[in-house]
This record gives C-alpha cells, structure tokens and sequence, in this order.
C-alpha cells in the first residue's frame, strides 16, 4: 500500500466525521436549501472535469471531458445561485429587526 | 505553479467549504454560508487552472462558459414551486460528471497492460456505478416531481426477481471490467447502472421524493470523491466526502421530519406489490357524499370565526395563491380573528418549501406554526381552511394500517370544528390515496383553482 494512498483514506476518515460534525440540529425549514447548498458544493467534480480535459490526449477523452466540464459547471453554478434564491425569501422576515415596512 | 501552492489553495477552498455548509445549517448564517462556500468553489476552479499538467485551456473554457449560461439561466428562470426538481437535475448532472471522468481515465490508463493498479481501478469503478445511479435516478427523480411520469409508485411483476438478477449482472460486470480492462465493459457495467438507478426511483411515491433527491445529493458526493482518489486530487476528496457524510446524515432527518423510517420509504413499494393498490380501510366508496358550499356561506362562517388556521398546501404554490392566502389573512385579522397557518414538515413539495413561499408573500413569521405547536390547538379551532394540500391532512395515515401513508404524521384539521377545503377536484394527492376528511361531515368542499377561491372568499368577506 503506498503512502499517497494511506495519506487520502486518512483525508477521507477525517472529512466523513466533519461531514457528520457541521449539521447537528437542522430545523425542517432549512432541510431543503440545506441539500440544495451541498448540492453545489458536490459540483466541485468540476475540477477532477478540468484535470482530464486540460490534459486529455484522445478525441473520446476531449469529448468525456467536456461534458463533464459542462456538467460540473452547472451543477456549481446552478446549484450556489438556487440555494441563494431560495435563502433570500427568509431574509426579508425578522420580526425583531428594525429595518424594512 | 508548484503543486504545493495548488495543493494550499485547496486546503483553503476546503476550509470555506466546511464553514460554509456549517453556517448552512442555521437560519440566520444560512444565506452568508451559502456565499461562503460559493468562494471557497471559486477558489479551488481557480487554482486548477494553474496546475502545470494542463496544457490545454480553449474546450476548458468553453465548457465552463457553456454550463455557466444553462446553469445562471435555470437557476434564474425556475418557479420557486419547481425548485425540488430543479434541485435534483443539479444534482443529476454532478453524478453525470463523476461518471464520465470515471470513464475517460480509464480510456486513458487501460490501453498500458497493467496500467490500472487496485486503487485506481477501485475509484473509477465506484465513480462510474454510483455516479451513473445518481445522474439516471435524478432525471427520473426530476421526471416525477415535473410529472412527465406519474408520482405513483411504479412496479411490475416479477421486480424483485429481476432486481435480484441485476444485481448479479453488476457484480459480474464489475468482475469482467476489473480483469479484462476493456472498455466495453465498463460501457455496459454504466448501463446496468443506470437501469438499476431507473428502478430505485420509479417505485418509490411521488410524496417521498425529497428524501430520495437526498440520498442521491449523497451519492453524488460519494462519487466525486471517489475521482479524488482517482485523479489524486484533495479538494475532490474533501469536497465530495463532506456531501456524502452530511446528505446521508441531512437524508435520516428528513425521513425523521416525515415520520417515516428510511427503509420503508425507499422499499416501501416493493412488499406492496402483490395487492395490487392497497385500497385504504376506511376510504370512501362511491356512496359517500361531498358537503360542498358557497363562498358566500364560507366568507360568512369565516368573517364569524375566533380562531382560523390555513394550511397551505402544493395546490396554493401551484396557482401562485400565496399572495392571496395573506391578503385574506390580512382582511380576517382586521375583522378580529386570530390567524394562524400551520406548516406541515413536507408542505409543498420538500420539507421548508412552504416556509419560503410564505416568505415570499410577507405572512409574518410569528403566524406560521410547525406541525408539532399546531396539532394540539385544532381541537379549540373554529375553521380550518385547507388550500390545496391532500395527503398532509389525510387522517387515513392515522387510522388505516393498510394505507400507503399509514404512520407519516399528519396535521390533524379533522379536530377542528369545521373545515373548509379548497381543491380542484376530488382527485388524490401525490401520494395517490384517497382522503377520507374529504367526506367528513363537518368538512365542506369549495372547488377551484386556489387562487380563484381564495379571491372569491376575500370579496365575500369583505361583503359581511
């Protein structure tokens, strides 16, 4: 087993339990903006798109890799600017602030 | 740039990622959260520009200019009632990516006898089937909540036997794949895969789809670090690993918020099967008979009231009725009667979807009650009214064993001393079963269009 290897699944054991650790106690209200955020952030397949396009060396890889470029971009961009439509109808309501009416 | 500058810019863009989905977590950071996160992405793409490998930038450039225009303009155009499937094509096109750098790193290291050792052969195999699963499962997942294919479970004869033998054609496909490394396999292993994740949505109800777009927002992330491991990329790693550890996790608590054990809903359907649409005990045969009113009558019953609750339900985001349901609130109040609206966990079309439109339309924060506050107040309730919401009122998931919906917690405005339901029709909810509320003696029934009745009850309101 090589060291690169043990260094990753030692990277994968930590970030499991911080996945875990981040969302205790979520009220149903944020449930749906919530998976919607995390979503975008599972476009960060979007880079591992770039790494084959931008060093592919076959017309079937250029093709592969530009779909997932493609996809990879819409899942980020789509996904963070949902998100963000949906949280800005929360914002306006907050009985106890001053600003707005 | 060196590799190490590259590789601490990811450990930044790692770090905005973790407290970004933290702050997601809480009403107040939510929306800063999702920003934060957003730079973190911003900057991980960047910096993957600058690795030296790459040495070609035109179709790169293009891709992203490509998927930036669909995904701003989707984003933009989309109903905040379609969000749920909007969401889900999001999800399903990630899924689709981490398939397809699966496949195209395999073209590339399997021609060299040998070329693929076990690692790397591990990733691309998971990222293949479980990407595959997730981009094929969403589209269908999409396809039911946009109803292009019906919201009820579908099942045919014979499934469970031939999801038994799919799963032997897979296990052997991954074999064939692993020994042969020919390509062509791992071109049918992503077929079967893409059937398989076909057949896990389709049987599953319309009403439970929010927890699947969950678990598949997890698979996703699972598969997008599993091209981590294949590409040796640790943004890849850290990013896909925190989605797949807090969709699974986030995946449970809407099940929880549902009421419903995370088993039942994914398989639910199957033991179903043999009965062949479980008609609830209880449901109404063709004798029953539908009180129906005037909106006169209602208006009457309404301006004379103490206490009324709304709950909101699809029907009301589907005509846009929010707006209306406040003005009519608004109008009651003025008349003195206490308003209330009461918020079922799942509301809408995915738990907090309601919360938002409500939102949208200003109905103050402070009238709008959770499903556990409420319940026990419909007993002093004086009318219920009911804006095209079915299957979250349906007091059969209280009292018959043999319904699909049996155990979800309900609100229950079958307590309340009169109700008034707005619908269309007398056509089922998402979840496909009948409503005996429906043909309660002390529910009347106002059918229309939500935001027609709801206009037609403020004028009679307003004429008491």
């Amino acid at each position: 087993m090589n060291e690169l290897l043990v260094l990753e699944l030692t990277i994968l054991a930590l970030a499991i339990f911080v996945g875990f650790e981040v969302i205790s106690k979520v009220p149903a209200m944020l449930h749906t903006p919530l998976m919607s955020g995390t979503n975008a952030i599972h476009g960060i397949v979007l880079i591992g798109g770039m790494l084959i396009l931008g060093t592919a060396d076959s017309t079937i890889e250029q093709v592969l890799g530009f779909v997932a470029v493609v996809f990879g971009t819409i899942n980020v961009v789509g996904g963070f600017l949902v998100t963000d439509r949906m949280l800005e109808m929360f914002k306006q309501r907050r009985p106890d602030e001053p600003d707005g009416e | 740039m060196s590799r190490t500058w590259i590789d601490v810019a990811y450990l930044v863009a790692a770090v905005l990622l973790i407290v970004g989905v933290k702050r997601l977590a809480h009403p107040r950071t939510a929306r800063s959260g999702n920003w934060i996160a957003a730079v973190g992405m911003a900057i991980a793409i960047g910096f993957t520009f600058l690795i030296e490998e790459i040495d070609s930038y035109g179709l790169m450039l293009a891709g992203i200019a490509v998927g930036s225009v669909v995904g701003v303009l989707s984003a933009r155009a989309v109903k905040m009632t379609a969000i749920p499937q909007m969401v889900a094509l999001f999800n399903g096109v990630g899924g689709g990516a981490a398939a397809l750098i699966a496949g195209s790193e395999f073209h590339r290291h399997a021609p060299a006898s040998g070329g693929l050792e076990g690692e790397l052969l591990v990733g691309i195999l998971f990222s293949a089937v479980i990407g595959s699963v997730s981009f094929w499962g969403s589209l269908v997942a999409f396809g039911k909540l946009q109803e292009l294919i019906t919201g009820r479970p579908l099942v045919f004869p014979g499934q469970n036997l031939f999801n038994a033998a799919l799963g032997i054609v897979l296990v052997a496909l991954v074999a064939l794949t692993a020994v042969t490394e020919n390509g062509l396999w791992l071109v049918l292993l992503m077929v079967a895969a893409a059937v398989l994740g076909v057949l896990f949505v389709l049987p599953i109800g319309g009403a439970d789809m929010p927890v699947v777009i969950s678990l598949l927002n997890a698979c996703t992330g699972l598969a997008a670090a599993s091209t981590g491991f294949v590409l040796h990329n640790t943004a890849l790693i850290i990013g896909g690993t925190i989605v797949g550890a807090s969709g699974t996790l986030l995946t449970v608590m809407m099940g929880r918020a549902m009421g419903r054990p995370l088993v039942q809903t994914l398989f639910g359907a199957f033991g179903a099967t043999p009965t062949g649409g479980p008609a609830p005990a209880g449901a109404p045969t063709n004798g029953a008979s539908v009180r129906t009113a005037s909106p006169e009558d209602i208006g009457f019953m309404l301006a004379y009231a103490r206490r009324i609750v709304f709950v909101p339900g699809y029907g009301l985001a589907v005509a846009q009725a929010q707006h209306d349901v406040r003005s009519l609130g608004e109008l009651l109040e003025s008349k003195g009667v206490d308003v209330r609206y009461a918020i079922h966990p799942v509301a809408g079309r995915m738990p907090g979807h309601m919360n938002v439109l409500l939102a949208e339309a200003n109905v103050p924060y402070d009238e709008l009650f959770e499903m556990d506050e409420i319940n026990p107040e419909f007993p002093q309730t004086d009318v219920v009214v009911v804006v095209g919401a079915n299957d979250v009122v349906n007091p059969a998931a209280r009292s018959s064993p043999g319904s699909p919906i049996y155990g979800m917690p309900i609100l229950d405005v079958d307590k309340a001393h009169n109700v008034v339901v707005i619908k269309r029709s007398l056509a089922t909810g998402f979840a496909g079963v009948d409503n005996p509320l429906f043909y309660d003696p002390k529910t009347v029934m106002l059918f229309g269009d939500a935001k027609t009745a709801l206009e037609q009850l403020v004028s009679a309101v307003k004429a008491v």
